[in-house]
């Protein structure tokens, strides 16, 4: 009996999880039961992250290994696997700012707690935004950003959204470096998040599902 | 006459470099001749003051308070950073207005504008800058990338002056891509090889890389007679540059611009032993560009931004086994040769207070950006002078009043019994600059000693 995949993964083994993954694709286990076991782990890791047990290198990590398990259990699957996601959300780094790496970790974290993350990039001009939130209907927004310059493209961004008459249909989080209530305030933004698990809480909120 | 350098002890050595401060020299090695007495006697009580703070031995006069601006001087006259990096004449009256309309205690040089020209010689790949990538009126901002390999390390702690003489150099200047071909020439100690590792150096496109070494070469030296011109004027204006150079953490050196933040977070993981080697290379190699900055320029204080230490970078463990026993090798390497490490934590620093502790007294300034001021007061009272987390949110959109109420907060809080410097937590380019001035005279007027 192979040991458990949902544990070897929250635990951060690396090698043992990719040895019961080929266990089980060989004994011709049903490959979407693996990446569901895959996805609970990911669940623990990001639990373990909002309590302060995992840190910025082990969600790194966990996000390693599970690229690995997802490159084992690909050529496998007959069908793509279409879970059913609990939101869309549209992501990215204010325009000015090229900054990813705060924004790559809440993309993460948003698209492992379930979500279906549109992600917009960096230096992403305010036109875009209001594009995708259209072609979407997402109704959850995060603008990223580091510099203190971003303070400024994220009112723009903001106004923008409220311009084309979307304001209404979307709440809209912040985060990132110099980022605070205060900020949230100055950019008409709904909330700020200081991480990556408040960012999965916020948009959890927002769209009904925490 | 000063006592032989060898002889002294770290504490005669960092009076030295203390006293090689509070009384400059010109170019040609003369006391500098100030232009009033007035101007001499404001930069000799900037640097007492800041000493005072430093030492922990005597309370200063006042709080000493610092400006420590990204482009923020070029801004304020009307001037976007593709200005300055391109015009070098346009450095010195910009930063020279900003620290005297602002009067802080010190000046931290105007290094910020890196020469445009030179990273267009040398095709600069670790960055963006401005009109190459961002716009012209936007900072420049580093491309994280893995510019060293995770099976590079051997190599790397082999013979790390190879790896940042070639290597790297020939990975984020695309110009000088060739390089990567340079044999090391330890092979030039016999006669009959002594040519052979020369024969590159007879290729074009090495001949082309070499050029462009001596064009950047050029322009790097242009650039520095501004930020020197700078320097002299501001000085004879009265106020002493709070920096002499920088060193960094061996963990954000590997960590920033080796394998970036992923690449050194895997290596946690996969290669912790190798990651641990390479520090302990780097770090005599960084404990040699503060001590050589500090008798070189005159001044004890040296830089050391901390990145990826900060709250929520590394767990505690990860902490106290990768980060920190590294950058105090470097800071108590810095403070034995009487060097003052003048250290920025950006971020937040406040489940790293109890483990910082463990630093002899009054050797070390340390300046927060987001952490928590009584925490950090109480943890290092005594030990070392904290500062900083004058809030980037508060300068941007804050009211004057809140600037006010802050600056007299953070007085009441820190400056209790000296051992403090107000500051800005983070470097800042477009603020109220209303702020900024409240915040200079609020410390003038509220933080007296008495």
């Amino acid at each position: 009996m192979a040991k458990d995949l949902v544990k070897t993964l929250a635990d951060l083994k690396e090698q043992e999880a990719i040895r019961i993954v080929e266990e089980r694709l060989k004994a011709k286990e049903d490959p979407l039961k693996i990446l569901e076991d895959a996805r609970k782990g990911m669940e623990i890791v990001g639990k373990r992250f909002a309590n302060s047990e995992y840190f910025i290198p082990d969600l790194v990590y966990s996000g390693e290994i599970l690229k690995s398990v997802t490159e084992l259990v690909k050529p496998k699957l007959a069908r793509t696997a279409q879970s059913k996601k609990l939101g869309k959300v549209v992501f990215g780094t204010v325009a000015g700012d090229i900054h990813d790496i705060g924004k790559n970790i809440v993309v993460f974290m948003l698209d492992v707690s379930g979500f279906e993350v549109h992600d917009l990039g960096v230096d992403v001009p305010v036109q875009k935004f209001v594009d995708k939130i259209k072609e979407t209907g997402a109704p959850v927004v995060g603008l990223s950003g580091f510099l203190a310059l971003a303070f400024d493209s994220m009112k723009q961004t903001v106004e923008a959204i409220q311009a084309a008459g979307l304001r209404n249909n979307v709440k809209i989080m912040i985060g990132g470096g110099q980022m605070s209530d205060e900020i949230k305030n100055y950019t008409g933004a709904d909330a700020y998040g200081r991480d990556a698990m408040a960012g999965v809480s916020l948009a959890k909120k927002w769209i009904g599902a925490s | 006459m000063e006592k032989q350098w060898d002889k002294m002890t770290p504490e005669e050595k960092q009076e030295t470099l203390f006293a090689r401060w509070i009384s400059p020299k010109d170019p040609e090695g003369n006391d500098l001749k100030f232009p009033s007495p007035e101007a001499q006697k404001l930069y000799k009580e900037r640097v007492t003051r800041i000493k005072n703070a430093i030492q922990l031995k005597k309370k200063p006069d006042r709080v000493p308070v610092l400006l420590i601006p990204s482009f923020a001087p070029a801004f304020y006259s009307g001037l976007t950073p593709h200005d300055v990096m391109y015009n070098y004449e346009k450095i010195a009256p910009a930063w020279k207005k900003f620290f005297v309309d602002f009067q802080p205690d010190g000046h931290g040089h105007a290094f910020v504008p890196t020469p445009g020209k030179f990273l267009d010689i040398l095709g600069f790949k670790l960055y963006r800058w401005p009109d190459h990538g961002v716009a012209k009126d936007t900072t420049y901002q580093c491309i994280e990338g893995e510019y060293m390999m995770a099976d590079e390390y051997d190599a790397f702690i082999r013979n790390p002056l190879y790896f940042f003489y070639f290597t790297w150099p020939s990975r984020v200047f695309s110009a000088l891509e060739p390089l990567a071909t340079l044999p090391p020439l330890a092979g030039v100690t016999e006669i009959y090889t002594a040519s052979i590792p020369f024969m590159p150096y007879g290729m074009p496109p090495v001949k082309a890389a070499l050029q462009a070494m001596m064009e950047a070469g050029d322009e790097a030296l242009k650039w520095m007679g501004a930020c020197m011109a700078f320097a002299g004027e501001i000085t004879m204006a009265g106020f002493p540059a709070y920096l002499a150079g920088a060193t960094k953490a061996p963990f954000d050196v590997i960590g920033d611009t080796l394998r970036g933040t992923r690449g050194v977070m895997m290596d946690i993981y996969r290669q912790p032993d190798k990651l641990i080697a390479a520090m302990e290379a780097l770090t005599p190699m960084e404990i040699q560009l503060g001590v050589d900055a500090a008798k070189q320029i005159g001044c004890p204080l040296v830089f050391i931004p901390l990145h990826k230490g900060a709250d929520g970078f590394l767990s505690d463990e990860q902490y106290k086994k990768f980060y920190w026993p590294y950058l105090k090798k470097v800071i108590l390497g810095l403070v034995d040769e009487g060097v003052v490490p003048f250290i920025w934590a950006e971020g937040g620093y406040n489940s790293r207070l109890d483990i910082i502790r463990d630093l002899p007294k009054g050797k070390t300034a340390w300046l927060f950006d987001q952490t928590d001021m009584v925490g950090a007061k109480k943890a290092l009272d005594g030990i070392a002078c904290v500062g900083g987390n004058m809030p980037m949110d508060l300068l941007t959109v804050g009211t004057t009043q809140q600037a006010i109420d802050h600056t007299k907060r953070l007085i009441d809080v820190c400056g209790k019994g000296g051992g403090y410097i107000m500051a800005n937590g983070a470097f800042f380019d477009k603020v109220k600059w209303e702020n900024l001035k409240t915040i200079v005279d609020t410390v003038k007027e509220y933080g007296v000693y008495k």
